[in-house]
């Protein structure tokens, strides 16, 4: 496994079709009243018109915290649930509404490793007939040849010889997310969506997996949409990253650019709240710390969605343009598109720096909202939240 | 360092703290005889994967391992010149939450979800520091503004679930201030939120406890919370301190094979797509005995010795004070650079 063989063949397949594509796809839950006459008030919209493409063979990341519809993205590609408008195509073929016999073949081809793998798996068959079943059910192996597959895979993903014969439960969280994805690579897949794969596992066995699915994709060309909320992991294992915000992508840019030259004023605060193993970078670094938690995508901010929390806004005089319209993703270099109205002005690196700078020291003193009385100075470094904003489920105190 | 007398300056001392589950044919040795000191205002972080014992240590400091599932085989944990492991449980109730306070990776699980958060604040106060009701509340209202929790007069009334989850990891850091306690331990407190949230959460810490003298011990799995907020650290495998120094040093110049296997295989976002270098294997089952160095079966420095006996935590051969490492044959201590890293920077 050499670094460049972390870069796959995504050079070749720019030209040509990309393996999966998305058209402002939308995914809109229902929100009802009433017990037996269920009446619709609203809807929670997860994904809010997402156009994207995954090229063969590369990894594209997905960013963005909790509700920002990136776990809802992937299951809407994977047709785990139904797109509410737009399209998904996968190999050239329209799979938004495909049921039945060729949705079953098409999801050989597609496979994901879910985030919470006590839930995706069955408690009650062991390691090895789990394993085994998607290979007799897609007549890939059976029988002894099944289960040498199957001793394969769970050597691979690193359980012990005995998990075979075992039961999920009797393995630790880590574990058995390794079993989740020791099934989805069963079928040997084209495409995976790994939601948050890595996440539940320590880091020393993290590296490994990521290793791993690093080492198959270029094995097996295959083709990932990587999902998780650690920035670090995702620039580690993608060629691409698409940050998403309340259900929209706010910005998709080469990964290596997204940490040196993010545009999008959501991308720079989410960079810098990464914290970097080093006590020497961290010790230096200008923290940009937001207000406030995510709004709730039921009722998503006007104009552009990030206006309530962005930092960039309150530097530039709070122009009513963001809150009015809402910004488009733009191209404003090579595979880089932001949609912010005013990225131009985080493009130059020292203008980027000066306002980031201004704006980290505003974020100190600024701790509360105008409206409210100060704060004894014992809470001025600690940042305050908008009380307009609530997640979901939380109920307004107003 | 086991052997060394408590240090008469530190706020805590740990002393061959010794904790097992089970009994009879299945003994997990969750924490083997560990020592450290903690000064007071001191930020000391406590790293290392699921199972190494870090959250148990924590929790038997606290004396809130669940009995009798765990025990405290040996050991001492004194805290301002008192042995906490010898006080009865009436005794230790008066000092948690008063001289000493923990916060939860969940806080939706150590909150009390069928009460107002008022209530939970003012018990502690009403608790230790006698407080009548109304004062209480006053000063409830007065930390939640200090924890920066918006019109904080008008969300005493409201329970747990009607705030978000930084929210209500910020009412747990005003319930665990309360009392001003001398000591306040942080188990993955932001582990569960969002990072933009972790960032508000970690500096809301940072801020808290600088201005308190308030000393720390942060619990976490993750290398980069601890290295912008710690000014030790101590790196536990297995139930063992392995690695023990200042945050600069453990840093740039890590000697425990581990902990240079952890600081390499985790992937930096300053840094380029240089190939992550796992640490190979998986810890051990502490149900069994392990003879030597628990590390040694995952070790690329390992010696014949390893696996004999266990190495002590000793001063690193040419080491900054205070460098201590357990290890027969430690690593150099060079400045780590992700390997692979050079080369993409020369493509």
């Amino acid at each position: 496994m050499t670094a460049e063989a972390t870069i796959p063949a995504s050079a070749a397949g720019a030209s040509s079709e990309p393996l999966l594509r998305t058209d402002t796809l939308r995914v809109h839950f229902p929100i009802t009243e009433g017990i037996l006459f269920e009446r619709r008030v609203g809807a929670v919209r997860a994904v809010d018109g997402v156009s994207l493409e995954v090229r063969r063979g590369e990894t594209l990341g997905l960013v963005g915290e909790s509700g920002c519809g990136k776990s809802t993205f992937a299951r809407a590609v994977i047709r785990l649930v139904d797109a509410t408008e737009g399209s998904i195509h996968f190999d050239g073929t329209d799979v938004t509404r495909l049921t039945g016999d060729p949705l079953r073949r098409m999801r050989r081809r597609m496979q994901m490793i879910f985030q919470d793998p006590y839930a995706s798996l069955n408690p009650r068959m062991t390691i090895g007939s789990m394993l085994a079943e998607p290979l007799r059910v897609h007549g890939l192996a059976k029988g002894e040849q099944a289960m040498k597959r199957a001793r394969e895979l769970i050597e691979i993903v690193g359980l012990p010889r005995n998990a075979l014969n075992r039961y999920p439960h009797e393995f630790s969280g880590g574990q058995r997310q390794r079993a989740g994805i020791a099934r989805a690579l069963a079928v040997q897949p084209e495409f995976i969506a790994a939601d948050e794969a890595v996440s539940a596992l320590d880091v020393s066995i993290q590296a490994q997996i990521v290793n791993l699915l690093s080492q198959l994709q270029s094995e097996f060309n295959l083709t990932y949409l990587f999902i998780a909320h650690d920035l670090s992991v995702v620039r580690h294992i993608s060629d691409r990253i698409a940050v998403m915000y309340l259900g929209e992508v706010v910005e998709l840019s080469p990964s290596r650019e997204l940490y040196e030259r993010p545009l999008h004023p959501y991308t720079v605060a989410l960079v810098s709240a990464v914290p970097i193993p080093d006590p020497k970078v961290e010790s230096k670094r200008k923290r940009m710390i937001l207000r406030g938690d995510v709004p709730s995508p039921a009722n998503p901010p006007s104009g552009c969605r990030f206006h309530t929390r962005c930092w960039l806004r309150r530097e530039l005089g709070d122009p009513e343009r963001c809150t009015v319209e809402t910004p488009e993703l733009r191209q404003l270099a090579p595979e880089h598109g932001v949609a912010c109205h005013f990225a131009e002005e985080l493009a130059g690196n020292e203008r980027r720096d000066q306002l980031v700078t201004a704006a980290a020291a505003h974020s100190n003193v600024r701790d509360t909202d105008a409206d409210e009385p100060a704060k004894p100075t014992g809470a001025s470094a600690a940042p305050a939240s908008d009380p307009d904003s609530f997640f979901p489920g939380d109920v307004s105190h107003h | 360092m086991s052997r060394t007398a408590p240090d008469p300056e530190a706020l805590l001392s740990v002393r061959d703290l010794e904790v097992t589950f089970g009994s009879g044919d299945r003994v997990v040795h969750a924490v083997n005889g560990i020592s450290y000191d903690l000064a007071p205002g001191e930020t000391l972080g406590i790293v290392g994967e699921s199972g190494c014992g870090k959250s148990v240590s924590s929790l038997a400091i606290m004396r809130l391992l669940p009995k009798p599932a765990a025990r405290v085989r040996s050991g001492s944990v004194i805290l301002e010149g008192q042995d906490l492991l010898d006080l009865s449980d009436e005794e230790m109730r008066r000092i948690r939450g008063d001289q000493m306070a923990m916060i939860f990776q969940d806080p939706m699980t150590s909150l009390n979800p069928v009460l107002p958060i008022e209530r939970q604040l003012t018990e502690v106060l009403e608790t230790h520091r006698k407080l009548k009701r109304s004062g209480a509340v006053d000063r409830a209202v007065e930390l939640l503004e200090l924890v920066g929790i918006p019109a904080a007069k008008n969300r005493l009334r409201d329970y747990p679930h009607q705030f978000s989850g930084g929210m209500r990891q910020r009412v747990m850091i005003a319930i665990a201030l309360a009392c001003d306690p001398q000591l306040l331990i942080a188990d993955e407190p932001t582990t569960a939120l969002d990072v933009t949230i972790q960032a508000q959460i970690l500096e809301l810490m940072r801020t808290a406890v600088t201005e308190r003298g308030t000393a720390l011990i942060l619990i976490t799995h993750d290398l980069g919370v601890v290295a912008g907020m710690a000014q030790r650290i101590n790196v536990m495998y297995a139930g063992h301190i392995v690695e023990r120094a200042t945050t600069d040093e453990l840093y740039g110049r890590p000697r425990h094979p581990y902990t240079v296997g952890l600081l390499r295989s985790i992937p930096r976002l300053d840094e380029g797509r240089g190939e992550l270098v796992p640490i190979q294997g998986q810890p051990p089952d502490l149900s069994r005995q392990i003879i030597g160095c628990p590390f040694a079966d995952r070790c690329f420095n390992v010696l014949d010795r390893c696996r004999e006996e266990m190495p002590p935590l000793e001063q690193a051969p040419s080491a900054a004070d205070e460098h201590l490492v357990a290890c027969w044959n430690p690593a150099e201590g060079e400045r780590l650079v992700p390997s692979g890293f050079e080369s993409e920077l020369a493509s």
